[in-house]
């Protein structure tokens, strides 16, 4: 029932927000986008894409007409000059402002002398996609600890949000008792529940199409890269000696004792690169596949009417299988994740016999 | 390529944020959820150990029950048949009691009877010998008369001395 709803949502949002990229395109009266060529022209559709799943210093919610609805977001740079305060307004259609400017290559803000990136900590559309998909977990998390010191909870069923938040918490939690052991579990079940519910959130948050989702959060690499050091870090700095011992002096015969080690830590190294990867690629994908198939029907548009309207119905019927998958794929990236930093959590909270 | 780049800000933002993040929810979020879910878990089970205890035991008090049951059904037809075999016993006693009294009864009457019998012989004997002492007297006393007259005398003497015990 809430998928179904959600599906619709999905589909009714998303195919508005690139037509009216492309009616803008086409559109001779606007002069933004459209100034560039007057002539009837291909669908960018490599460009919509890597505009949708890339990070940018405005959000573009809606197209509405001719009227384009911007957040412009707060840049924060350290250039070679101080530090730089200001909306990203000014830096719209490649502007300059106080010495920076928008690399339309990179996409990102450069110096315009020496076109040296300088340290930048702008409030992106990736950055306030993260605060508020932060601060809705905060929300959740904590309307449902305060439920349980609210609720006698001896005699009452949860209800509302900590039925919710309960089963996947209690999911976590014994998945690490699992693959932790009964001895030290509790001191790594709120990671990974915190994990489990961040992934799962933003993954949701990022097949929303509509403000404030749609920010390709978990499929960006520097996301991903951060969760699994942490989960690498957890690992690797509460290990127990059986776990050190196991790494630098397996019991193996003498002459693998050399060679041994260097494999153990190259793949005590290359578990947080999986994990890196294996979430990234895998959301990442999934919004190239749904925002591909959508963009068939802008494709197929000079192509006259009835392939455009038979091509729409396979494009939303494939879309719409897509947006299941998605949610599916939302569901056990973020499991795996999870899994996986509790089983390596758990092997190195070995003790030997 | 910058797809594959983690962006410094965005590390920045992340870091922070998570960090900020981990702190709060674990400092006031999941511990409290997971300590209440397993103290609910625990009470749970607890009550599900007693439940089935309560079972057994009241399987135990059925059993007993039933036990209790078969134990009086028992004891009552044992009560009914010693009040059976009493009654019975007693019936027997006092029939042969009543047996024996009248034998008794019978004895007695008849000893008495016999004793009768033996005061009234004796009676008869004294009489008898009075009588024909008395006789043997008038007979002698009219020998010295007549002969017939002595047999008339004789007779009427017995009559006489008939009537005189009658009368005595």
């Amino acid at each position: 029932m809430i998928w179904s709803l959600l599906i619709s949502l999905l589909l009714f949002w998303q195919i508005p927000s690139p037509a009216a990229q492309v009616r803008n395109d086409t559109d001779p009266v606007i002069p933004s986008e459209a100034k560039e060529s007057q002539q009837e022209e291909e669908v960018d559709v490599a460009g919509i894409i890597f505009e949708h799943i890339g990070d940018e210093y405005e959000w573009h919610i809606l197209t509405w007409g001719d009227k384009h609805v911007v957040l412009h977001l707060p840049v924060i740079v350290h250039s070679s000059t101080g530090w730089h305060v200001f909306s990203s307004k000014h830096l719209e259609h490649g502007e300059s402002y106080e010495g920076l400017v928008i690399d339309p290559e990179k996409g990102k803000i450069v110096e315009v002398d020496s076109g040296k990136r300088p340290f930048d900590i702008s409030i992106t559309k990736n950055v306030l996609s993260l605060m508020i998909s932060s601060l809705l977990l905060l929300v959740i998390i904590l309307c449902t600890a305060r439920w349980y010191k609210k609720h006698d909870v001896l005699n009452e069923a949860p209800t509302g949000i900590a039925a919710l938040v309960e089963p996947l918490v209690m999911m976590v939690h014994d998945m690490a008792r699992e693959n932790i052991g009964e001895e030290d579990y509790r001191k790594y079940s709120p990671y990974l529940c915190m994990a489990f519910l961040f992934i799962l959130l933003n993954n949701f948050m990022g097949i929303l199409p509509f403000f404030p989702g749609g920010a390709n959060l978990t499929g960006n690499i520097a996301i991903t890269l951060v969760l699994a050091l942490c989960t690498f870090f957890t690992v690797n700095l509460t290990g127990t000696r059986h776990y050190y011992k196991e790494i630098f002096n397996p019991d193996v015969p003498l002459f693998l004792k050399p060679i041994m080690p260097v494999i153990e830590v190259f793949s005590a190294l290359m578990k947080p690169v999986s994990l890196t990867i294996r979430l990234f690629a895998n959301m990442l994908a999934g919004h190239i596949m749904i925002l591909s198939v959508v963009c068939v029907i802008f494709i197929m548009a000079k192509y006259g009417p009835v392939l455009t309207g038979s091509m729409s119905v396979v494009s939303v019927l494939f879309g719409l299988f897509l947006d299941a998958l998605e949610c599916l794929v939302a569901f056990i990236q973020a499991y795996v994740f999870t899994t996986l930093s509790s089983i390596y959590i758990g092997l190195a909270r070995a003790h030997g016999e | 390529m910058q797809l594959i780049t983690p962006d410094a800000g965005l590390l920045f933002w992340m870091v922070v944020i998570f960090g900020l993040l981990f702190f709060l929810l674990w400092k006031f979020g999941f511990p409290i959820i997971t300590d209440m879910v397993e103290k609910r878990n625990a009470t749970i089970e607890q009550s599900l150990k007693d439940a089935h205890q309560v079972e057994a035991q009241m399987a135990g008090m059925l059993a007993e029950h039933a036990q209790m049951l078969e134990d009086a059904r028992k004891e009552q037809a044992q009560i009914l048949r010693e009040a059976a075999d009493t009654r019975n016993k007693l019936i027997a006693d006092a029939k042969e009691q009543a047996r024996e009294e009248a034998a008794k009864i019978l004895a007695d009457a008849r000893t008495e009877i016999e004793a009768e019998k033996e005061a009234a012989l004796r009676d008869v004997r004294k009489e008898v010998a009075v009588l024909s002492v008395s006789i043997a007297e008038k007979i002698l006393r009219k020998e010295l008369s007549e002969d017939k007259e002595q047999r008339e005398y004789i007779d009427r003497m017995v009559e006489e001395t008939v009537r005189e015990q009658a009368q005595s």
